[in-house]
């Protein structure tokens, strides 16, 4: 057995640590992110017309098309983890190839985002200007706005480098399931983070 | 022919520095944690001399910030965090639970070069000039006025912070799924439920503080308003975050402490320890208490009095379970077959200072005294009398415990219990003169003070001066035994546990077959060995 590391007596022993591995992991990215929702939840609770005021400046339009970029990217990935299952490698390699290039598509719109809110005076500590007395509230909205889509960022970037790598291994028809399965995981996570920041930073201010 | 010792499997610098065993790993993390150790003892030492004065004569004030707080960092982050779960917790758990080796040996290794990479950021700090914030990095003294290294202080801390994320990762997956057969979680020695429970708390809690200090940061270089309230910041989230992690922190420190002791106790009292259920349970109660009650650190801070009200009284609720615990191993003593070597002999003394450390912290707990101790020497005795009296103890106790398997070697019994017995002497004498101050109402974190306070401060100063003599000696011994120490057998306490079952040094792969359980994890009276 190859692919047995000498600490495990067997495969499912292997396979059932590495997957209560990953979850455990993800609990604790979840108090990473956790703690920057709480962040933002008390100064929304402080400064709600500032906050307000904030969402209306985020770019819907983009955004929005990074949320259908993003959704489409984990089908294609749970697509990836199904054809791993039933080892049709071909279809692994292509179904994290599409995953691959959408994440790179969000990733490449968020970097144009950054830049026009750096244009428009949005970006605080390099440039700010807005109008009114509630200028340094809304400052803080777009602070938590660039460090939790920042983190989020370079989650993708994380993600981005495992599922270009588990690509390839499929492309060359590698046979190991569960690196698939756990970049898998580690996918849809990163997903369900932006579905929730999609409505704070890009809803909040438009209902 | 027995197979070859971990310590003789590869002997180039590489093998050591690129090992994946678990017990190789323990030892760099051994050598690394105690540098680490001598620099935050150095910045005491230097803390307790200018203090046996009331006037500023050796050193500034400035300096004092900086020594305290470096100090604080070094000690809480680099030392008391990582030393139990990564020195004795990677050693023996593998062996403990009869598996090969951590369910992820390479993330183990990478969790040791994290630390280091964290180490390198401190040092580079330290060598720039130091941090003035104290280890508790309160804003926006730190974001925005201090004129000190702080981020990389805090990138440090962030970074290390990463490691012990990733061992507590290690050590609960390990624990579920490389268990031998046979070894249910009734069998689990104490010591797994207590390296358990820390886990549980390491991986949930630390994530916490990494994004407290990136926010820190992200506000000291951006100069944008998060926690500043000249800006519309709430210095108070801060601290909510920071003690959100902190507190429970100090349960990080403690828990492996007391499951070392649990062992110990067991061991040289030759006793099945008393209400194992209880003892095993009352970790996980401390690990899930602990998350509720950072708030007590916040008393004077400006939350409102019903939020204090209510910590106060979760703060009451970790009493429970840590009292669950000295009243059990008190309760093994009796009646048991006491034999005091020195492991022993620390392992007393641990119940002896918790016990002091833990019933001063309900004095701290309750709302009306701490308003009038927040902040004095009353509450730096009552953290170290747990961190160093509990802790440090511990810690040297399984040292001394394992040494045999860790060295191979016997270590000498008469310097031994001469070094916990001077460990236990300087440490008390260092720290209840502080409990008196701090009562008086000396504050903490000044450099100067009232001439009243003298003659307490100097016997405080002369107790650090036996504790570093109790810290200096095991330092000598142990290293000259590793050379002339008597060869260790394989079990040489006579204690249960799988680890006294393999060869000392055990060899890489630990047992040469899985070993099976059938008992109980303190069948004690072990069959003495036929000489």
């Amino acid at each position: 057995m190859p692919d047995l590391a000498h600490q495990f007596q067997d495969l499912e022993q292997q396979r059932t640590a590495d997957t209560l591995g990953m979850w455990a992991f993800l609990a604790t990215e979840m108090m990473l992110f956790g703690a920057m929702f709480l962040g933002y939840t008390v100064y929304r609770w402080h400064y709600p017309r500032a906050f307000y005021l904030g969402a209306q400046r985020t770019d819907m339009v983009l955004g929005s098309l990074n949320t259908a970029l993003l959704l489409t990217s984990s089908l294609s990935m749970a697509l990836g983890v199904h054809f791993q299952r039933a080892r049709h490698f071909g279809r692994v390699a292509l179904c994290l190839g599409v995953t691959a290039l959408l994440g790179a598509g969000f990733l490449a719109l968020k970097l144009l985002e950054y830049w026009h809110h750096y244009q428009e005076g949005l970006a605080p500590g390099l440039n700010f200007h807005f109008p009114g007395p509630e200028a340094s509230q809304v400052a803080l909205f777009f602070v938590f706005y660039f460090v939790m889509t920042g983190l989020h960022a370079v989650h993708m970037t994380i993600g981005l480098g495992l599922v270009g790598f588990q690509t390839a291994r499929a492309y060359r028809a590698e046979s190991r399931l569960m690196p698939v399965t756990l970049t898998g995981l580690y996918w849809h996570f990163v997903d369900v983070i932006w579905v929730f920041l999609y409505p704070l930073f890009y809803l909040g201010g438009r209902s | 022919m027995s197979p070859v010792s971990y310590l003789e499997d590869g002997t180039t610098v590489r093998s050591w520095l690129l090992s994946t065993d678990h017990k190789r790993i323990a030892i760099l993390y051994m050598v690394s944690i105690t540098l680490f150790f001598l620099v935050g003892g150095a910045a005491a030492t230097l803390i307790r001399l200018e203090l046996a004065t009331p006037q500023p004569d050796l050193v500034s004030a400035d300096t004092y910030n900086k020594l305290f707080s470096l100090h604080g960092v070094v000690m809480v982050w680099f030392f008391l965090i990582p030393s139990i779960p990564t020195v004795i917790g990677n050693f023996v758990l593998p062996l403990m639970l009869g598996a090969r080796d951590l369910a992820f040996p390479r993330l183990n290794l990478f969790s040791w070069y994290l630390y280091l990479v964290g180490g390198l950021f401190t040092g580079v700090m330290m060598i720039k000039g130091g941090v003035d914030t104290g280890w508790t990095f309160y804003t926006p003294f730190s974001s925005m006025f201090s004129n000190t290294h702080v981020v990389l202080t805090v990138v440090g801390v962030f970074i290390v912070g990463f490691s012990s994320i990733l061992t507590g990762l290690n050590f609960i997956v390990t624990t579920h799924k490389l268990r031998a057969p046979g070894l249910t979680w009734s069998r689990l020695p104490l010591f797994v439920w207590s390296l358990y429970a820390t886990s549980v708390i390491m991986l949930l809690a630390t994530p916490v503080l990494a994004m407290t200090l990136i926010l820190l940061a992200v506000e000291r270089i951006f100069r944008v308003g998060i926690f500043d309230p000249g800006l519309g910041g709430d210095p108070l989230l801060f601290q909510h975050l920071f003690w959100f992690y902190s507190h429970p922190a100090v349960y990080i420190m403690i828990l492996p402490g007391m499951g070392v002791v649990s062992e110990l106790i067991g061991c040289f009292s030759r006793k099945r320890v008393y209400g194992y259920k209880f003892v095993a349970g009352s970790s996980l109660a401390i690990a899930f208490f602990g998350f509720l009650v950072w708030g007590h650190h916040m008393f004077v801070a400006g939350q409102s009095v019903y939020a204090g009200l209510v910590f106060a009284f979760l703060s009451y609720m970790v009493a429970v379970p840590s009292a669950v615990k000295v009243f059990n191993w008190t309760a093994t003593l009796r009646q048991g077959s006491i034999h005091l070597d020195t492991p022993m002999l620390y392992a007393l003394g641990f119940i002896g200072l918790f016990t002091m450390g833990g019933l001063t912290g309900l004095f701290l707990a309750a709302l009306a005294i701490d308003v009038h101790v927040h902040d004095t020497y009353f509450v730096i005795s009552h953290f170290h009398y747990i961190m160093v009296g509990g802790m440090v103890s511990a810690y040297l106790g399984g040292i001394h415990y394992w040494w045999p398997k860790m060295s191979g070697r016997m270590y000498p019994e008469l310097l031994g219990k001469l070094s916990a017995l001077t460990l236990f002497i300087g440490f008390n004498l260092t720290f209840f003169p502080q409990y008196l101050l701090g009562f008086l109402g000396m504050p903490r974190r000044y450099h100067v003070y009232p001439p009243e306070f003298q003659v307490l401060n100097v016997l405080s100063t002369a107790g650090a001066s036996i504790l570093a003599v109790g810290y200096l000696l095991p330092l000598f011994y142990l290293l000259w035994s590793l050379r002339y120490g008597k060869r260790a057998p394989e079990n040489p306490w006579h204690a249960t546990g799988l680890e006294w079952q393999t060869p000392s040094p055990p060899p890489t792969d630990n047992f040469e077959t899985v070993p099976i359980v059938t008992q109980e994890a303190y069948a004690y009276p072990v069959e003495e060995p036929h000489a």
